[in-house]
């Protein structure tokens, strides 16, 4: 398998674009058509069938940024996609590659600004390119969703004391009338600036034989 | 003189120290100590590595465990080979009285010496603030050689006795690696899991909670190393598997108590070890051969810096982060040796190795070599080579948050990929622990709580007592500083304007309230009765009599420094800290009679109250109109210890306070709305 004899030009095409290797490709295309049941695209209902899944709490966010089609489909009109189609897949798939040894430092830039991007829309439920307070609370009661026995309070005071934290980071001098909105993009790139995103966003992604099923 | 101890590490400066005594005891005349193999084994080890174990940074230990793995098992392989074998090669032509030395007997002194030293990496390291990968990666390598050490020193050791050895020795030999290094994680494991199942049943005694954490952790070490397992493999695995679970049960002072005596001991373990070391060399006998000793030193080199170049490269096929060859540098320069292969020497017996001190003399020039040379070199060289340095960023609440995040993210990735790596095994093994171990290991609710809610916790706590410590003159920690709620959320809840601008003396008055009651818990623990943690009454009132009057000098210079916003909520620890920090007068109230009293206690991990607070606010600051029962109840909370009656941490507070500022109070402090006006009188009589 992953053979290199034929490549459609698509393919080489899609390879260019993606970043992917050939049998990279190849193999996230099996995965593509085990997921959509041998179809060209893919609903939602068809990552309910993913038996792992349901027991990540934010599998909704997950799914519905892989049918985002302005953000992260780069397709013209902003809103949600009904299906996706196996070039969509490779393209939000393209987000966690992990870093190459030989990228220089703009493409790293950028590379990171990427993944930075992604992450953000992620947070940002209603698409206004800001995370409020409200946003950051959702995030927290999702990614607090599997402990039932948790007071909502202390989630409340967990996302005010998160969104201080960073509002002290990036305006860091502030009367006390100034509204400080909520995190823009490029705060966003500040709090995360600590962090080396490109070594932990990333996933491996196999040139050989190892699917696992679904139902 | 600082600028000593920036060219110099400490180890160097130690070791010279020693030199130093060691010479003078000489020249007195009395015969200095060596630094014995049993007391190397049994007291100066075992602290370090615990406190190196307890405090591993588990998530890049496991991220790059393969690597490692690695590099400790097959580099020190490689290492103890290769120098045994071209030792040999050197003893067999370099003539000079060095043809007796036997094959095993070289190939017993490779694997002494190949081994990275824990001690000496860590006190090298500690000091250049390296970044986290490769601090990792080479002190774990150092931690886990052991276990091919201590394989190859006995299989070694034994051989040299044999008239043969055949080949089922040497297979027997590769199975007793795998027996000693997974059977010292095991003792290690069962240790840590006795220890934490112990630390839950310990609420009744915190005195002697950290003695469990030592004293498990060492039985583990002496276990493994009473049946030739690999002691440290033991000690560190019971650190690691104790430490989550225990740090849920054990309350906030064992916690610190425990960091602290660990740090301690480590601390003291190293100074002795490296000052032994230096008086040692002076004590010794030596026996000084010049080509063994070049021959070793060089071969040592050659053999780190190719292991290194080797590994790394077969490394990187696997690796997504892979490792440029700065970081190999750095790797192979921070092989560093010391004293673990000293005393293994020292152990040698003279009849069956009667070269035991040409090889103690070369061990020690080895040593010497690293700490020295290596150790004041690496600092400028890695400035030199810009290798990247540790970040000094804190552990922020954002930080950990989208931490969770990207792992929930990831492995969800991974799920739709149909690829089973490393993030989905590690949330496997979370949902296993959530499930299953929690429920034993943690007492009480703390099982269920989410990691998340556990780290903001500690993090309420660090900032009050920093700010609490600061006792008003030092900084106030940045998170509070500029920015405040109102920033963030300007149209909030209604709640949030319930609290009227106060005027400034019934701020005053409400902070020295609050204030007093801090002071007086403070002073209720500085009388210890170990057994019943009661105060004793009568020293009290002395006490607090000093205090005021010390407080009253206090007071001139200080200025009420924090400034409580009208409309601010803030979370309960923070503002019970920052009330708490400055200190101001006592004044008794004239009128004492049927006033609400009020029982102040200072956060802690452990109360669920802590978790319930959240929802009082809501409740104390609405906007209710006051009634009257509630200016009653107004202010008083369940004590922590029920104790005693005619205890401390009782007060009355003012009179007639406005409903306003019942309820900020109400807001601003500890839980438990109940009442119990019978809980005790004013115990310090008035007017005194």
């Amino acid at each position: 398998m992953g053979s290199a004899q034929s490549v459609p030009p698509e393919m080489r095409a899609l390879a260019e674009r993606t970043g992917f290797t050939s049998e990279q490709i190849e193999q996230l295309h099996r995965r593509f058509k085990q997921l959509s049941h041998n179809r060209k695209t893919i609903r939602k209902e068809d990552f309910d069938t993913i038996p792992d899944l349901e027991f990540n709490p934010i599998r909704a966010r997950i799914v519905h940024a892989f049918f985002d089609k302005r953000r992260n489909l780069r397709k013209a009109p902003a809103g949600l996609a009904e299906e996706i189609n196996f070039e969509d897949f490779l393209t939000i798939m393209s987000y966690f590659r992990p870093i190459e040894m030989d990228m220089d430092e703009e493409r790293l830039e950028s590379f990171r600004k990427e993944k930075l991007k992604f992450l953000f829309h992620m947070y940002d439920a209603d698409y206004d390119g800001i995370i409020t307070l409200q946003e950051y609370k959702d995030v927290l009661d999702e990614l607090m969703s599997g402990n039932p026995h948790l007071e909502k309070e202390s989630l409340r005071a967990i996302a005010e004391g998160a969104m201080l934290e960073a509002a002290s980071v990036c305006m860091p001098r502030t009367g006390p009338d100034e509204v400080y909105e909520g995190i823009t993009f490029e705060d966003f790139l500040k709090v995360w600036k600590g962090i080396d995103i490109e070594t932990k966003m990333h996933v491996r992604f196999l040139t050989m034989e190892a699917i696992a099923h679904c139902y | 003189m600082s600028s000593v101890s920036k060219v110099v590490p400490e180890s160097c400066l130690l070791i010279v120290v020693g030199l130093l005594v060691g010479g003078l005891i000489k020249a007195v005349g009395e015969k200095p100590p060596i630094l014995k193999s049993d007391i190397f084994f049994l007291f100066l080890l075992p602290p370090i590595i615990l406190d190196a174990g307890y405090f591993l940074p588990l998530r890049q230990f496991t991220e790059n465990l393969g690597t490692i793995l690695i590099f400790a098992v097959v580099g020190t392989l490689w290492n103890a080979f290769f120098l045994g074998g071209l030792m040999y090669a050197v003893c067999q032509i370099g003539g000079s009285g060095l043809n007796h030395i036997g094959l095993l007997a070289n190939l017993l002194f490779g694997s002494i010496i190949s081994a990275v030293d824990p001690v000496a990496v860590l006190a090298v390291f500690e000091e250049i603030h390296i970044n986290e990968l490769l601090h990792i990666l080479v002190f774990g390598e150092s931690l886990l050689n052991d276990a091919v050490t201590v394989v190859l020193y006995h299989l070694f050791e034994e051989f040299a006795n044999f008239e043969q050895v055949t080949i089922i020795d040497i297979i027997l030999g590769f199975l007793s690696f795998f027996v000693v290094s997974l059977g010292g994680v095991f003792v290690g494991v069962i240790y840590g899991l006795i220890a934490a199942f112990t630390s839950r049943f310990t609420s009744n005694i915190r005195v002697i909670e950290p003695l469990f954490v030592f004293l498990y952790s060492y039985m583990a070490y002496l276990s493994a190393e009473l049946f030739h397992l690999s002691g440290i493999m033991a000690l560190i695995a019971s650190g690691v598997v104790m430490r989550p679970y225990v740090e849920a049960n054990i309350s906030h002072k064992s916690h610190t108590t425990i960091k602290y005596f660990l740090k301690m001991w480590s601390s003291v373990s190293e100074t002795l070890i490296f000052i032994f070391l230096g008086v040692s060399t002076v004590a010794g006998q030596h026996y000084w051969n010049w080509t063994f000793v070049i021959s070793t030193l060089l071969f040592c080199l050659i053999a780190r810096v190719l292991g290194v170049l080797v590994l790394t490269w077969f490394i990187n096929k696997f690796r997504i982060v892979k490792l440029t060859p700065k970081d190999q540098f750095i790797i192979a320069y921070g092989g560093l040796r010391g004293a673990i292969a000293f005393s293994l020497c020292y152990l040698l017996d003279y009849e069956h190795f009667n070269m035991r001190d040409m090889f103690l003399t070369a061990i020690i020039t080895v040593i010497f070599f690293t700490v020295f040379v290596q150790g004041m070199t690496i600092r400028p060289l890695v400035d030199l080579l810009a290798v990247k340095k540790k970040q000094e960023t804190k552990r922020s609440i954002n930080e950990e948050i989208h931490t969770q995040f990207l792992d929930h993210l990831l492995t969800g990735i991974e799920d739709i990929c149909g690829h089973y790596g490393h993030h989905h095994w590690k949330d496997k093994l979370n949902r296993f622990n959530k499930k299953y171990v929690k429920k034993c290991l943690i007492a009480g609710e703390r099982s269920k709580e989410p990691q998340l809610i556990a780290f903001y916790h500690k993090m309420e706590m660090k900032q009050a007592i920093e700010l609490v410590e600061s006792g008003g003159l030092g900084k106030i920690p940045s998170t509070i500083s500029a920015v405040s709620i109102q920033n963030i959320s300007p149209k909030t809840l209604p709640v949030a304007r319930v609290l009227p601008a106060l005027s400034k003396d019934k701020e005053e008055e409400i902070r020295k309230i609050l204030r007093n009651n801090l002071q007086k818990t403070r002073q209720r623990l500085r009388s210890y009765n170990r057994h019943t943690l009661v105060a004793d009454p009568y020293e009290e009132a002395w006490n607090q009599m000093l205090l005021r009057r010390q407080k009253i000098r206090h007071t001139d210079r200080q200025n009420a420094y924090l400034t409580v916003p009208a409309n601010k909520i803030d979370s309960p620890t923070m503002s019970r800290a920052r009330i708490g920090s400055d200190p101001l007068a006592y004044e008794p109230k004239p009128d004492s009679e049927n006033l609400p009293i009020i029982t102040i206690d200072p956060a802690s991990p452990q109360s669920p109250e802590s978790m319930e607070l959240p929802n009082e606010i809501p409740k104390g600051c609405g906007g209710l109109p006051p009634s009257p029962e509630e200016d009653e109840e107004g202010l008083v909370m369940r004590a922590k210890e029920p104790s005693s009656p005619g205890t401390d941490d009782v007060f009355t507070p003012g009179t007639g306070d406005s409903p306003s500022s019942q309820r900020m109070l109400r807001c601003l402090s500890d839980p438990g709305p109940r009442q119990e006006p019978e809980e005790g009188e004013p115990f310090i009589p008035k007017g005194q």
